[in-house]
């Protein structure tokens, strides 16, 4: 399916989906990208009523649901001109998801999801295809080096990829190195990590593998779904590596 | 050997082929191998002209789809007209017993047989060894399988789950071959053996990647030239093919082998490409006396009138089960029936049965890899989201599932309730520590749990706008 056309998101508000996992495991990320978007010279609101996107109940096959959830969504971003999400997988949802759920024959919800659809930027593909900016002016105080693990569903769902690395690249004081199969799942899947745990585990280790032999300190990633299972792999397995969300990459290079 | 449904076993299965260390090097290193030479045999002329060869292959299988009632009629006529005889058979057992026939009909007894996916899903082995007939594959990998009693793990790679030692050791003790580890010698001690069975076969069983409508033809592919022994030595030839793998023109042909051979072994064309047009004519001096093509339906036609259809434009490159990382893991026999990997995941719930393949659905993360490589664009991950959406309709998904998800549902349509979900989850990590209860202890087996922040991002962000006003 096409994916809805949009248009620029320049000099618009921007109304921050910071997705349910951010919420409540990582506000900190949450913080980093307001403080991001707000240096690039965006207007931010958090609309109070969000929750979640539904992919949960999407993934597992329950639609019914996810329409529910969906419902509740188009509720809280009434007034939003354009959504920003620190995920490629919950921007999946938006983006794809939605005007899948919702035919035309379901008239005004068919409108929201087309709406919601056409106005959701993924973080690193606004700042980048969304307002034309590469380099932030942003600068590490101390020389560090990166590697790039390409979240599924922002490569394949959306096409991301390119976004994060050219933010990376222009970063006074940050390497980009190479992480071999940056762009193969770590295993995660949301419920299939806990459907099939043994599985995920393998694909897990092999990730960690493919991490601890990269010349980087530091994977960046923008799903922390996807970062909380290579963390928590990197964390049992005793490495001294970790994966961490390109905002608060970013963000450590703002001028202070 | 006929196939045994084990599909309901995914997970035990998947269990111990990742608990075989030769297991996960062979097929580790066999996917890996077989996903890079893939990706350099699509794009060698750039990336446009390789997603333009994919783009060509979908259209042409997807218009011959569309049409696929009208095609088969056109293909029955002038494969008819070529003197092939055409039989019709509904389901795996009609398919045996027609082959049967014309093997009585030839006074057959020995078989040799080429590659054919359609002849795992028959079982044709099984049925033609019960009758008396001896069979013997000439694919060297299923040549293997046979001789280790096993079925294929791998459409294009039958013996992607063994390594060379496992391979010659099936050797010496099936075939009293000298121990040796040298590749070549073994290749060369198979050769020796199925030379004497191509001399000496009275019928030759082929399947056949594409039917070609308007010439009335069979095209096949290979690499090892045992399919052309098969197809041109014996008196008798009998192509297996299911009614999907209708091409409308020798044009859609010549686009099909571009890109099939490219996304199964990373060639640009197979050693062999070859399109067969029916039994020796008077003035030729070989070629098979008769031939036959059995079209097999075997459920695919109950595929056709579904939303599914469009997996029945798998052209069975494998592609999908390299790129696949939980294929890379559990190996093709894990999904317990013919087809392993993504598309096996798909077709096998559909062509068996929905309750008798349960866990397949969910095998995937929904990484999309399989879509991105797929050579005729099926869009496989989205067909896995709607067969779970079809196990929750049809009271396939567990109850406890059921219920967490109304609740779930119903937590995510308040702030307020969504908030104080947060607080629960946040006082229960304080309470159990690093325990975690239930079906969550899947995860933390293997994982860390993060700590639940002391306030959520939705309070940090009221703080700040009050600091914010307060400076004002």
């Amino acid at each position: 399916m096409a994916l809805p056309q949009r248009e620029s998101p320049k000099g618009k508000v921007v109304s921050l989906f910071v997705t349910c996992i951010v919420d409540m495991v990582y506000p900190g990320t949450g913080m980093s990208v307001v403080d991001i978007l707000e240096h690039a010279g965006a207007r931010v609101v958090f609309p109070p009523a969000q929750t979640c996107c539904g992919q949960p109940a999407f993934n597992s096959g329950y639609r019914d649901e996810t329409r529910t959830v969906a419902k509740h969504f188009f509720k809280a971003f009434q007034d939003a001109e354009v959504i920003v999400t620190p995920s490629g997988s919950c921007a999946t949802m938006l983006r794809h998801e939605y005007p899948s759920l919702f035919a035309p024959e379901a008239g005004e919800l068919y409108k929201q999801a087309q709406r919601i659809a056409g106005i959701t930027w993924e973080f690193s593909e606004y700042l980048v295809d969304g307002l034309g900016l590469v380099d932030l002016n942003l600068a590490l105080p101390a020389s560090q080096k990166f590697a790039m693990h390409d979240a599924c569903h922002g490569l394949r769902g959306l096409g991301l990829g390119g976004a994060a690395r050219e933010l990376l690249a222009q970063m006074g004081n940050a390497e980009l190195c190479e992480l071999n199969e940056c762009e193969v799942c770590c295993g995660f899947g949301g419920l299939f990590s806990i459907k099939m745990p043994a599985l995920s585990n393998a694909m897990l280790r092999n990730k960690i593998d493919n991490i601890n032999a990269s010349r980087a300190e530091t994977i960046v990633t923008g799903d922390v779904s996807c970062m909380t299972q290579m963390n928590g792999g990197l964390s049992r397995s005793q490495s001294s590596k970790r994966v961490v969300h390109l905002a608060d990459v970013l963000a450590k290079g703002l001028p202070q | 050997m006929s196939v045994e449904l084990r599909s309901k076993d995914f997970v035990s299965l998947a269990d111990i082929a990742l608990r075989s260390p030769d297991l996960q090097k062979a097929v580790g290193s066999g996917t890996r191998g077989g996903y890079h030479n893939r990706a350099k045999a699509m794009f060698e002329f750039g990336d446009a002209h390789g997603e333009h060869m994919r783009a060509q292959a979908a259209e042409a299988k997807r218009r011959a789809l569309r049409k696929l009632p009208e095609l088969l009629e056109l293909a029955e006529g002038r494969l008819r007209d070529n003197g092939w005889g055409v039989e019709w058979a509904e389901d795996a057992e009609s398919a045996n017993q027609l082959a049967l026939e014309i093997a009585r009909r030839h006074a057959v007894n020995t078989v040799t047989k080429s590659k054919s996916m359609l002849s795992e899903e028959m079982g044709i082995n099984h049925a033609m060894e019960a009758a008396g007939l001896r069979v013997v594959e000439t694919d060297l990998g299923e040549y293997i399988i046979q001789l280790n009693n096993e079925t294929p793990s791998h459409v294009v790679a039958p013996v992607m789950h063994m390594t060379k030692a496992e391979i010659r050791d099936v050797f010496v003790r099936e075939l009293g071959m000298p121990p040796t580890d040298d590749a070549e010698a073994m290749v060369a001690f198979a050769r020796q053996r199925l030379r004497q069975d191509f001399l000496g076969a009275d019928m030759g069983i082929s399947g056949g990647n594409f039917l070609i409508a308007e010439t009335g033809s069979i095209g096949l592919v290979m690499n090892e030239g045992n399919g052309r022994f098969c197809t041109s030595m014996p008196r008798v030839h009998i192509a297996l093919v299911g009614i999907e793998k209708i091409v409308e023109t020798v044009a859609d042909y010549a686009t099909l082998t571009q890109v099939l051979p490219r996304s199964a072994t990373g060639q640009p064309l197979s050693v062999y490409t070859n399109i067969l047009n029916g039994p020796k004519r008077a003035h030729e001096d070989d070629g098979p006396e008769h031939c036959y093509v059995i079209l097999v339906d075997n459920g695919r036609s109950r595929i056709y009138a579904t939303d599914y259809a469009e997996a029945l434009a798998c052209i069975r490159c494998g592609a999908c089960q390299n790129a696949c990382p939980v294929y890379r893991s559990a190996g093709g026999h894990a999904y317990g029936w013919v087809y392993g990997g993504p598309i096996g995941a798909v077709l096998t719930p559909l062509l068996v049965g929905l309750d008798n393949a349960a866990p397949l659905p969910h095998a995937s993360s929904l990484c999309g890899s399989c879509k991105q490589v797929c050579p005729v664009d099926i869009d496989l991950p989205r067909m896995l989201l709607d067969l779970r959406h079809d196990l929750v309709q049809s009271g396939e998904s567990a109850t406890g599932w059921d219920v967490a998800m109304k609740l779930w549902a119903v937590g995510m349509t308040s702030p307020a309730r969504f908030a104080l979900g947060g607080r629960a989850a946040r006082a229960g990590q304080a309470l159990l520590g690093d325990y975690m209860p239930g079906i969550l202890g899947n995860w933390s087996e293997h994982r860390d749990f993060p700590a639940f922040a002391p306030k959520p991002f939705r309070q940090l962000w009221k703080e700040r706008d009050k600091s914010k006003e307060s400076a004002t």
